[in-house]
C-alpha cells in the first residue's frame, strides 16, 4: 500500500510502486481532468502540483510521492475561481480545452512565485506545455490578468 | 404492418414529449434536398422519425441538441448563440446535448470542411424563429388579444399595452399543439442582441476546472483497458506473437490479434486488454511479435520527392481547369518563371490521442468517443458487425482536438472489434507514439508553377501538382484530376488572369492519407500565392497593389484596402520584411501580412501577424478570432518546425521530442480582423491556416532576398 494525499483527501493505493502517478489518479482514484498526452514529459497536459511544485505526473512513479501531498485540476480551487480559472473564462482561453489542466496547474505555480510576472518569465514558465490548438497567445494575456487581479485583492 | 409498428414507437417516445414540452426538429425526407421543420405532434401523426433539436420544456428551459463535434472550434457555444437570439431566451436558459450519430435524424454530421454554422445557419435560425411565433401566438390565444400586439423576450411572451407577461413555460403545452407556420419574420443584423457578440463561451468552466468529459474520460461500469501494437509498417500481416510474457504482467487479461480496417486494407495488431491503461502498456512492452512485411513498399521521404520532381518535370497531368492558352503564350513569354514548391507530411497530433470505448453486446452496439462523424461511424459499424443501423448507438464526448483525424473510421471499428472478442466493454488508447506513427498523414505535395508577364501584366500562368490524393487513395476516380487542385487560390482570379491551367499528377503510394485543417488548402496556399508574390517580383510591383489588379471582386478589393491599412504597410520601415498572402478556403477569404525583422541574436523574428477574415455573416467574433490565432499557430509549426518523414517504411518522428510542437516561446503576437458585410456564413475553423506560410515566407524574401521554396525550414537559420 502506498499512502498518498490528493487534493486534501489520504488514500491508500495497492499499485505497482512503478506505476506513474497520471494513471493512478486516472485510473484508479478516477480524477479525469489530468490528461495523457505524450507519456515522456513532453507536452504538460498531465501536469499536477507534488508538494506544490509542477511535476509531469506521466513520468512520476507513484513511490515518489509516497506520503506526499499532490493538487490536482479538480482541487485548483473550491469553485472554480482561481484568479487563473477566473482569467481563463474571461478571456476565452481553451478551445478543445484538452491541455488547459495542465498549462493552468503551470500557470498557477509561476502565479505563485511570482505575482506579476512579465512575457520572459510567461515563456520560460510555460514553454514545457503545448497546446494544439494554439492558445498561447491567450493564455499570456490571461496569466497577466490573473496577475492584476491577484495584486488587486481577490482572494485565491 | 412495417409502418404500424414504427408509428407506434414513434407515438411513445413522442407522446412523453408532447403536451409537456414544445419540440422541433427537421424531417429529412429520403429523396429531399431540403429538410422539413415539423413539430413533434406532427412528425407522431405521420411517423416520422423525428428528433428535437430544440425542446422547450414547462420551466421554460431549453434543451438543445448540437447536431455536431465540439473539437475546440466553438459549435457548443455558436450554435446555442444562434438559437437563443431568434428564440428570445437568455443563454443560460440553453442547456446543449451532443446528438447520437443518426444521418436520418439530423442529415450529415461531419464536423469538417468549416461547415458546422455555414451549413446549419439558415435552418437554426429559422427553427428558433418559429417556435417563438408559436409561444406568441399560444400567448395571445390565451389573452385573447392580437399576436402582432405581444412580443417575446428573455424567455417571456409580453403583451406590448399593459406590460403583462408568461413565462414560456406557460406556453408550451398550448404552442406544441400548433402546425409551425411556414414563413417567420427573422431579425436583421442590426437587430442582433447576442449574434455578432464575443459572449464568453459556455464550455470554458468545465474546462478550466477538470470538469469536460473528453474521450479518454469516459468510464463505463464493468470497462477495461487495451492498447494495441500494430505493424509499424502502416500495413503489413501479422506472422506470430509470443504472449507469455505479457500475460504475466499484473492486472492483465486478455491477449490477441485484431485487424483494423484503414481504407479497403487491413492492418494487423496484437491487442493487450487490462484493468488499467497503465497496466496494458506494460503487457504490451512485453510482447515479442513478428511482422510480415512483404508486400509493403519500404518507403523513403527522399524517394517520394524524386518522383515528384520527375512527374512534375516531365509528365502532362489530369486537367482541373483551363481557361485560354497558357502553354501557347508560355512558349513564346520571355519574362517568365518556371519554379518547384514543396511541403511536407504532417500528422494531426490532436492533444487527445485517438481512443475509442466500445461495448458490443447482443445485437447491439455501444460507442463513446472523440468522434468527428458519429453518423458515418454508425453507418460504418452497422455494414461491418451486419448490426442494423438503429442497434449501433454512437455517443459523443468533447474532442481534444480533431483536426481531420477524428473523423476516420479505422480506431472505432477496431473498437468494436476488441470489445466483440472479449464481450465487455473496453477502452482502446493511442498511445502519442501510436497517434504520431500510424498515420494517416496529411500528405506532402510538390507544386510547379510557370508564369509570364508581358508590359508588367500576367500573360499565362500554369500550376501542376502532384503528390498523393486522397480521393485516388480512397476511390476509384483515378482518371479524375484530385477535385481540389484548386482549393486555396482565390475564384476571383480567374477573372483577372485570362490564360490559366491546373493539373494533377497523380502519384500512388500505400502511406494513408486523410484531410489536415484547411484539407488541400493548407499545401495550395503555399504554391500558389508564393507563385503570386514571385509573379509581382517578376513585374516589379508591390504584393498587394499587382493582387488588387486581379481581383476586382468588391470583397476582394475591401479585404486588400483592410489589410493595408491594418498593418502599415504603406509605411514600412528599413530593416523589416513585410509578405502577405491571402486565400480562400470553404467559402472564406483570409489575407494575411507578417512582418519579419533581424534580431541582435542575428535570427530572423515574426515581429507580428494582421489577419483579415471576410467569412461573410457570422456568429461570435471572438471565436473567430480564436479560430484564426490557432490557425496561424498549426501553420508557423507546419512551415518552420515538424514534419512526417519516413524511412524503410518506418515514420521516423516518435514522440513529441521528434515532432516539435509550437510552444509559449514561438507564439508570435497575432491581430484578427473581422470583414463586416451582408454575404452569406463562410467556414471559420481552418480558413485561418493556409495564407500564413506564403506571408511568411514573402516576408523573409522581402528581408533577404532568400525566397523560401520548401517547407518546413528552420527560421532560425534563414
Amino acid at each position: 500500500m502506498i499512502n498518498i494525499t490528493v487534493n486534501g483527501q489520504r488514500h491508500d493505493i495497492d499499485a505497482d510502486p512503478n506505476m506513474p502517478l497520471l494513471w493512478v489518479i486516472r485510473d484508479i482514484l478516477g480524477l479525469t481532468g489530468t490528461k495523457y498526452g505524450c507519456g515522456v514529459a513532453q507536452c504538460g497536459a498531465c501536469t499536477v502540483h507534488l508538494n506544490g511544485e509542477a511535476v509531469r505526473s506521466c513520468v512520476t512513479k507513484i513511490n515518489r510521492a509516497a506520503g506526499q501531498s499532490i493538487v490536482t485540476i479538480e482541487g485548483l480551487s473550491l469553485n472554480n475561481n482561481h484568479p487563473l480559472q477566473l482569467a481563463w473564462n474571461e478571456m476565452n482561453v481553451p478551445q478543445c480545452g484538452y491541455c488547459q489542466s495542465g498549462q493552468l496547474m503551470s500557470a498557477a505555480v509561476l502565479l505563485r512565485e511570482n505575482s506579476s510576472p512579465t512575457d520572459q518569465d510567461i515563456d520560460d514558465a510555460m514553454a514545457g506545455n503545448i497546446c494544439r490548438c494554439g492558445t498561447y497567445q491567450r493564455i499570456r494575456a490571461a496569466i497577466h490578468k490573473a496577475a492584476a487581479m491577484q495584486t488587486g485583492g481577490a482572494k485565491i | 404492418m412495417e409502418t404500424n409498428t414504427v408509428s407506434r414507437r414513434n407515438f411513445l417516445k413522442v407522446s412523453s414529449l408532447a403536451g409537456t414540452a414544445l419540440c422541433l426538429g427537421f424531417y429529412f425526407p429520403a429523396n429531399a434536398k431540403k429538410e422539413q421543420l415539423i413539430s413533434a405532434i406532427a412528425a407522431e401523426q405521420s411517423a416520422f422519425e423525428f428528433n428535437a433539436w430544440i425542446r422547450i420544456d414547462t420551466n421554460g428551459k431549453v434543451m438543445l441538441t448540437d447536431h455536431r463535434a465540439e473539437m475546440g472550434q466553438g459549435s457548443y457555444q455558436s450554435v446555442p448563440q444562434i438559437i437563443a437570439e431568434e428564440l428570445e431566451v437568455d443563454m443560460k436558459d440553453i442547456n446543449v446535448i451532443f446528438a447520437q450519430g443518426d444521418q436520418t435524424k439530423y442529415g450529415s454530421q461531419i464536423t469538417g470542411g468549416s461547415s458546422t454554422i455555414r451549413g446549419s445557419y439558415k435552418k437554426l435560425l429559422k427553427l428558433s424563429a418559429t417556435a417563438r411565433e408559436m409561444l406568441i401566438t399560444a400567448a395571445a390565444n390565451q389573452w385573447n388579444v392580437p399576436a402582432s400586439d405581444c412580443y417575446a423576450e428573455s424567455g417571456h411572451v409580453i403583451y406590448k399595452p399593459s406590460g403583462k407577461k408568461l413565462n414560456y413555460g406557460e406556453l408550451v403545452t398550448a404552442a406544441s399543439k400548433f402546425t409551425p407556420p411556414q414563413e417567420v419574420k427573422l431579425k436583421k443584423t442590426s437587430e442582433y442582441k447576442l449574434i455578432r457578440k464575443p459572449l464568453q463561451r459556455i464550455d470554458t468552466p468545465m474546462k478550466t476546472n477538470g470538469e469536460a468529459i473528453f474521450g479518454l474520460d469516459k468510464r463505463l461500469p464493468g470497462m477495461l483497458f487495451a492498447v494495441v501494437e500494430r505493424n509499424p509498417r502502416l500495413r503489413g500481416k501479422l506472422k506470430s506473437f509470443d504472449d507469455s510474457a505479457a500475460l504475466k504482467v499484473p492486472g492483465v487479461k486478455q491477449v490477441f490479434k485484431v485487424q483494423m480496417i484503414v481504407f479497403n486494407t487491413t492492418r494487423d495488431g496484437v491487442v493487450v486488454v487490462a484493468d488499467s491503461t497503465w497496466a496494458a502498456m506494460q503487457g504490451r512492452k512485453a510482447l515479442s511479435v513478428e511482422w510480415d512485411d512483404s508486400g509493403f513498399d519500404h518507403v523513403n521521404t527522399e524517394d517520394i520527392y524524386n518522383a515528384h520532381q520527375e512527374l512534375l518535370k516531365t509528365k502532362d497531368g489530369l486537367s482541373f481547369k483551363k481557361q485560354g492558352e497558357p502553354e501557347e503564350i508560355l512558349a513564346k513569354a520571355g519574362k517568365k518563371i518556371d519554379v518547384i514548391y514543396q511541403t511536407p507530411y504532417q500528422s494531426h497530433s490532436a492533444m487527445e490521442p485517438l481512443n475509442c470505448i466500445a461495448h458490443y453486446q447482443n445485437e447491439k452496439i455501444e460507442i463513446w468517443g472523440p468522434i468527428q462523424a458519429p453518423d458515418w461511424v454508425q453507418g460504418d459499424i452497422s455494414d461491418k458487425f451486419k448490426i442494423p443501423k438503429e442497434k449501433v448507438i454512437v455517443n459523443m464526448t468533447f474532442l481534444g482536438g480533431g483536426f481531420g483525424r477524428k473523423a476516420f473510421l479505422d480506431y472505432t471499428h477496431e473498437a468494436v472489434a476488441i470489445s466483440k472478442q472479449i464481450g465487455k466493454p473496453v477502452q482502446v488508447v493511442w498511445t502519442r507514439e501510436d497517434d504520431l506513427t500510424q498515420g494517416p498523414y496529411r500528405a506532402g505535395i510538390s507544386y510547379r508553377g510557370e508564369g509570364s508577364i508581358e508590359n508588367g501584366e500576367i500573360s499565362a500562368v500554369k500550376f501542376k501538382m502532384a503528390g498523393q490524393n486522397i480521393d485516388h487513395w480512397n476511390g476509384p476516380a483515378r482518371d479524375k484530376a484530385n477535385g481540389s487542385t484548386g482549393e486555396g487560390f482565390l475564384t476571383p482570379y480567374f477573372d483577372g488572369i485570362k490564360n490559366i491551367s491546373f493539373e494533377d499528377v497523380p502519384y500512388e503510394m500505400p502511406l494513408p492519407n486523410m484531410w489536415w485543417r484547411s484539407v488541400y488548402a493548407s499545401t495550395n496556399g503555399f504554391a500558389y500565392e508564393s507563385f503570386m508574390n514571385e509573379m509581382a517580383v517578376l513585374a516589379g510591383q508591390d504584393q498587394l497593389d499587382f493582387r488588387r489588379k486581379y481581383l476586382k471582386d468588391e470583397r476582394c478589393q475591401a479585404l486588400i484596402d483592410k489589410m493595408e491599412q491594418v498593418s502599415g504597410w504603406k509605411n514600412r520601415r528599413k530593416n523589416e520584411g513585410f509578405g502577405v498572402a491571402i486565400t480562400e478556403c470553404f467559402e472564406t477569404t483570409v489575407g494575411q501580412i507578417v512582418k519579419v525583422s533581424r534580431h541582435s541574436d542575428g535570427k530572423i523574428k515574426i515581429d507580428q501577424v494582421w489577419a483579415v477574415m471576410d467569412c461573410g455573416w457570422y456568429v461570435n467574433p471572438d471565436i473567430i478570432k480564436a479560430q484564426v490565432e490557432g490557425s496561424i499557430v498549426m501553420a508557423l509549426g507546419a512551415a518552420t518546425i515538424h514534419e512526417i518523414t519516413f524511412k524503410d517504411g518506418l515514420v521516423e518522428q516518435k514522440n513529441f521530442y521528434a515532432y516539435l510542437m509550437p510552444r509559449m516561446t514561438d507564439m508570435p503576437p497575432v491581430e484578427v480582423h473581422i470583414m463586416e458585410n451582408t454575404s452569406d456564413a463562410g467556414g471559420v475553423g481552418e480558413p485561418g491556416l493556409p495564407p500564413f506560410a506564403p506571408a511568411l515566407t514573402d516576408a523573409i524574401y522581402d528581408l533577404t532576398g532568400n525566397r523560401i521554396m520548401k517547407l518546413p525550414f528552420n527560421l532560425n537559420a534563414v
